[in-house]
């Protein structure tokens, strides 16, 4: 029930107006500039990004910064201002195939053409905190090799070259877009992608364990993760051409997952697929595991009951802004709503006390 | 169709092109020509569309800013300028320089903009390119027990 009530502008003013004295902090310690967490902590805003839906380092920064650090906050602030942003078109479908290799790492090739290339990785450090670091800012001499020119080719296609791999089709068929109709179910797996590269990353991440633990059978091999930048090409219609009119870090995985063939599939690797803004590993890895879970209705095999195959569970409890949005408004004032559960309950306690008195009172009546 | 591979490739180079430095060359190039707008700077995003598996059916995987303008010059040529992020100077530039590659200071402003830009964002990706090859993985095979 929802009634207007007024009060309590001055405690918000003067709740936001400490809010913006905490976020500062200790005036002695130096203000953060947004480049700073741009360049600094490009991670966090990798993240802000992919789940914001919206590729802009500079604003993710900015985000980040008046969130406190609060990366759902943050991620809000994104998905807010993009539905402020006209939508100029969309781009033509990046191609990876083409893309500037930072990492480049396949668990089932060791001698994949393009090579292992481990990139700026946390991979075998030994997760020791680094004291240094709090100390002097010093970079080490980072060493070069011989630069690759030629693009790298995707591991899936040798293996699709002899048929042992679901091959994907191409097609030009227009996807369906979330943050234009209201997700309907049953989701197609372009939706669901779209749901997934935007979903909040420890969700798909534990979605994607439970995979791995056994809620839903699909071992997994990284056939391919591969984190660098593409360009994007859109139709310009005043052009009548495309042009490239950006250019965007990606991380994009391939699992290859064995199939033992169903009544209308071959035995053969299938596949699952992650690609999300930035260099977003655990998120890209999480995304194809999941993704693979979700496609046991198209390859035709069982339901197992696990979490991860039911598209109704997944897809509309991924979004963390959705979630947070439904979550956090039982904290505002629901004054009038609980007015009527006290009544309810104070009137249920009388009626059980009286019903209580008249049965002691007819017990006492058998009784004489 | 030379003419078209060549437009579109300069204005691929402005819209990736770092904003600042774009502007720092604009500047020094010094030139001031005389236009009314067309479109003013405006801000906006595109939709990025990806492939299942990277080679299937496209899928919508998040919107990206960009910003566009268009504008014409008083000898006639039409510029179009649409940038990566949020910086309206830049595709202010960006359309100016469109504008002015279409006219008889093309090759002036080719050597004073977009050859300088082409080399130093190529420079910038091969760094990058041989940083990545540093990090490649030699594999060596431990021999054991007698042969």
């Amino acid at each position: 029930m929802y009634v207007a009530v007024k009060g309590g502008e001055r405690a918000i003013d003067n709740a936001h107006a400490w809010l913006a004295e905490e976020r500062r902090g200790d005036l002695n310690v130096a203000e953060l500039s947004v480049a700073q967490i741009r360049e600094q902590l490009a991670l966090a805003v990798n993240r802000v990004m992919a789940e914001g839906s919206l590729y802009d380092p500079d604003l993710a920064a900015l985000a980040i910064k008046q969130a406190r650090g609060d990366m759902i906050e943050a991620i809000f602030l994104i998905r807010a201002y993009r539905t402020t942003l006209p939508r100029f078109g969309v781009s033509l479908p990046v191609k990876t195939e083409d893309m500037a290799c930072d990492r480049r790492v396949s668990a089932t090739f060791k001698d994949a053409p393009g090579g292992q290339i481990l990139g700026p990785t946390f991979d075998y450090t030994h997760r020791l905190l680094d004291f240094a670091l709090a100390a002097e800012g010093e970079t080490p001499v980072v060493e070069r090799g011989e630069a690759r020119t030629e693009p790298t080719p995707h591991i899936t296609e040798f293996l699709n070259k002899e048929g042992l791999i679901q091959t994907e089709v191409a097609s030009e068929e227009t996807p369906g877009d979330l943050t234009r109709e209201p997700l309907e179910l049953p989701a197609n797996r372009p939706l669901r992608l779209q749901a997934l590269t935007r979903g909040d990353e420890g969700f798909v991440l534990s979605m994607a364990y439970s995979t791995q633990r056994g809620y839903a059978r699909n071992h997994a091999f990284v056939g391919e993760l591969r984190i660098g930048k593409v360009a994007v090409e859109m139709e310009i219609p005043e052009l009548g051409f495309a042009i490239e009119i950006g250019e965007i870090e990606l991380t994009e995985c391939e699992t290859v997952n064995q199939f033992q063939g169903s009544k209308t599939e071959p035995p053969q690797f299938t596949r699952g697929y992650g690609l999300v803004f930035g260099q977003s590993e655990r998120k890209s890895i999480s995304m194809a595991l999941v993704d693979r879970a979700l496609r046991w209705k198209e390859l035709g095999e069982d339901n197992l009951g696990a979490p991860a195959q039911d598209e109704e569970f997944v897809l509309y409890h991924s979004d963390n802004i959705q979630a947070t949005g439904f979550l956090e408004h039982i904290k505002l004032p629901h004054y009038v709503d609980f007015q009527s559960e006290l009544e309810l309950i104070r009137k249920l306690r009388r009626e059980a006390a009286e019903n209580l008195a008249a049965g002691e009172t007819s017990v006492q009546e058998a009784a004489e | 169709m030379t003419a078209e591979n060549n437009r579109r490739t300069w204005m691929s180079l402005l819209a990736k092109a770092p904003a600042e430095r774009l502007k720092a060359l604009w500047q020094a190039y010094g030139a001031d020509p005389a236009f009314h707008w067309l479109r003013t700077p405006e801000i906006g995003a595109t939709m990025v569309r990806g492939r299942l598996g990277g080679t299937g059916a496209p899928f919508n995987l998040g919107e990206m800013t960009l910003t566009r303008c268009a504008l014409q010059l008083e000898s006639g040529e039409v510029g179009h300028g649409y940038v990566q992020g949020r910086d309206k100077q830049q595709a202010e530039v960006a359309a100016l320089v469109d504008a002015l590659m279409q006219g008889p200071a093309a090759e002036a402003v080719e050597t004073a903009i977009l050859t300088p830009l082409a080399a130093e964002m190529m420079a910038a990706k091969t760094t990058r390119a041989q940083k990545a090859a540093a990090t490649k993985v030699d594999f060596f095979t431990m021999v054991r027990g007698e042969d």
